[in-house]
């Protein structure tokens, strides 16, 4: 681990076993989610771009849990595990992906653009770096309210080359903005290695907005809730914005269309050899928190859930024709201030 | 009734907003100490404080998105862009964010934002300072656009955009901010959208504008009744989305005739719009093509004899009327 201006420690209780559990859980979770969402696209249930997180699933449940539940987030596209993490139910997400009533969005959104808003899951965001801004904006609405909620801005290291970054960054630096900055930096946009597209680390980069930067392990989701709790914690207290620059790695191409001319297959077998999940489950293991046994259980577990939530999609209905129109604008209710 | 220029109209319909619900704030480039570019803002800095009369770094995609993020978050942000000129570096956050999140997501939020810009050329600023977007802005699904062209008007409008739950794309002509005008002074005066004004009544030609395209035809209509002998109806659109067709079909279906008039680009153009949908729901009534008097397709020159040829005018109009009969 590489830093900026702070360096992460563990802050206050590191996690018990009951939240090594949730964390185990919830990658798992996103693990499988993924891995079922490649196959129902193969079988064509799900159509458009299908971005998936596996490799990533650390940052998402590492960062997500750092949370309080009035805390909102925006995110990318590949935006499913981030949905996951916040608790949002994967019938729900899967039967948006199907494009059915029954999802989050009711079949409006897609794979790329998933929203909750009583989860405070504001966004799944597909033009790179253009929900950057309205993370700044949240930042602001938390100060002009005076209450202490922050947003929390998930985004991918190609959105560094972005005008939106610098701006945001910008924004919330000079007004002291709530803001967790988290960058998974998964070592590509698209198929171009972030060094080829970036002067600088993206880490040393964020710092020079005046910032606190640090670059961590984005595949230990211990280090990453930490960090992430470490950030929460100075942007509560009015310092205003932190950034985080998690490494990590996707396991499969950039989306379901990438015929990954641009990387071996040694280097993606390099990077499993750190997968988070088994990470986290040979330390729990020899902290006594887990066994084989328990492990399986786990398994089953999100598998049925799962399954259950391919069930539930293939049985919601397409939203009728008749509903083109609805949701252009929301309606005009007379003057009720 | 107070008289007053459209700049201070406009400022009196954002004092007033600020003052009636707490969630409204304003910000933009110089709109505090230096009282913004028109100083449609003169004076609010002091009283409502840096909070919510607030100064930002020359960041349009940022302010934008950042007015996105807060009316998300329960605020309703108004967002003054310097000139519409400018918006061009910010139409990610106006196009892809705000115009579609309600619907992207389901109906589950939605973005009260009012952005406020200033538009025309006509001030030999040159060709990236002179645009009029309008058209442009309302070719898109989930956007209102609102047009005023009258004093009394721009602060009913004003006042309702700020109430309207949709992002409001609240254009103002620079040619008209000294323009005076009679307001009303009741705080509950509001303008609905997508309700056109008849400001003058004829029987022998439909002039169809908004914005600064009224007072042309305004002025082509004195022209025509004191030198030809003919009557015209003008037709404020005051909002182009929502478009009160009704009116204007309603008068055609009277008239006979119709120019629509704007000073934007005359190709792929907003008049066109207008021009179609006579041509669908009028076709029968009409006694001659529907004119469009527009901008001239060029890049708008520095040069005042060039700037003023490539502009339209009340000559213009009144030309294309003759042409017709
Ligand atoms: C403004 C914009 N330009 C280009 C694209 C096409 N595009 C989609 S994802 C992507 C790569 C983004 O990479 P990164 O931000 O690192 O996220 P990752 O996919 O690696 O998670 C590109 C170029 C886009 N969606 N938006
Ligand atoms: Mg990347």
């Amino acid at each position: 681990m590489s830093v900026g201006q702070a360096i992460p420690t563990i802050v206050g209780e590191p996690p018990d076993g009951d939240l090594q559990q949730r964390f185990l859980y919830e990658m798992l979770l996103i693990r499988r989610f993924e891995e079922k969402c490649a196959e129902m696209y193969t079988r064509g249930k799900i159509r458009g771009f299908l971005h998936l997180y596996t490799g990533e699933e650390a940052c998402a449940v590492g960062a997500i849990n750092a949370l309080r539940a009035d805390d909102k987030i925006v995110t990318h596209y590949r935006d499913h595990g981030h949905a996951l993490a916040r608790g949002v139910e994967a019938n729900r997400i899967m039967a948006e992906l199907f494009a059915r009533v029954g999802g989050t969005n009711q079949g409006r959104g897609g794979s790329m653009h998933i929203f909750d808003v009583d989860r405070n899951f504001l966004g799944g965001y597909a033009i790179v770096a253009g929900h950057m801004p309205i993370a700044a904006g949240l930042g602001l609405a938390a100060n002009l309210s005076g209450e202490d909620w922050a947003a929390l801005c998930i985004f991918g290291d190609g959105g560094v080359g972005e005008g939106e970054f610098h701006e945001a960054l910008n924004l919330a630096a000079i007004w002291k903005l709530p803001v967790v900055w988290f960058c998974e930096n998964n070592g590509y946009g698209m198929g171009v290695p972030f060094d080829d597209s970036l002067a600088n680390d993206v880490y040393k980069i964020a710092a020079s907005y005046q910032m606190p930067s640090v670059r961590i392990d984005g595949m230990d989701v211990l280090e990453v809730y930490s960090a992430t709790q470490l950030a929460l914690a100075h942007v509560r207290e009015g310092n205003g914005p932190y950034f985080i620059e998690a490494l990590t790695y996707r396991y499969r191409g950039h989306s379901m269309a990438d015929p990954e001319l641009y990387r071996t297959k040694a280097e993606v077998e390099e990077y499993r050899k750190r997968d988070a999940i088994q990470r986290l489950k040979r330390s729990m293991t020899a902290d006594g928190l887990m066994d084989e046994a328990s492990y399986e259980a786990l398994v089953a577990q999100v598998d049925a859930e799962v399954d259950e939530a391919v069930a539930y999609a293939d049985a919601s209905p397409e939203p009728g024709l008749h509903t083109l129109y609805d949701h252009i604008t929301k309606e005009y209710e007379g003057d009720s201030g | 009734m107070t008289e007053m220029r459209m700049r201070d109209a406009i400022r009196e319909a954002m004092r007033e907003e600020m003052l009636r619900d707490e969630r409204v704030f304003l910000m933009g480039e110089d709109i505090g100490a230096y009282g913004g570019s028109y100083a449609c803002t003169r004076g609010l800095l002091d009283e409502f404080g840096p909070e919510r009369v607030r100064d930002t770094p020359i960041s349009e995609s940022g302010i934008v998105g950042a007015g996105v993020g807060a009316a998300l978050a329960g605020f309703i942000p108004m967002v003054e862009i310097m000139t519409i000129n400018f918006s061009l570096v910010a139409l990610d956050q106006i196009v892809n964010n705000a115009s579609k999140l309600h619907y992207m997501s389901g109906g589950q939020v939605n973005v009260p934002l009012v952005l406020r810009m200033a538009s025309g050329g006509g001030s030999q600023l040159g060709a990236t300072h002179s645009h009029s977007l309008e058209g442009m802005f309302a070719h898109f699904p989930g956007l209102t656009v609102v047009c005023p062209a009258f004093p009394g008007d721009a602060k009913g409008l004003l006042k309702r955009s700020f109430r309207e739950p949709n992002p409001v794309v609240f254009i103002e002509h620079t040619a008209l901010y000294g323009a005076r005008g009679e307001v009303p002074d009741d705080p509950d005066h509001l303008v609905e959208f997508g309700r056109a004004a008849t400001v003058r009544s004829g029987k022998d030609v439909t002039l169809v504008g908004y914005s600064g395209s009224v007072h042309q035809c305004y002025r082509a209509a004195d022209m025509l009744a004191a030198e030809h002998g003919l009557t015209a109806d003008v037709i404020d659109l005051r909002t182009i989305r929502p478009l009160d067709m009704s009116s204007v079909i309603r008068s055609v279906r009277r008239t006979n005739r119709a120019v629509v008039v704007e000073d934007d680009w005359k190709f792929g153009g907003f008049a066109g719009e207008i021009a179609a949908q006579i041509m669908e729901r009028a076709f029968d009534w009409l006694d001659a093509p529907v004119a469009r008097v527009a901008g001239k397709d060029v890049p708008m020159p520095y040069n005042r004899n060039l700037e003023y040829a490539a502009l339209p005018s009340e000559e213009d109009v009144v030309e294309a009327v003759l042409a017709m009969l």
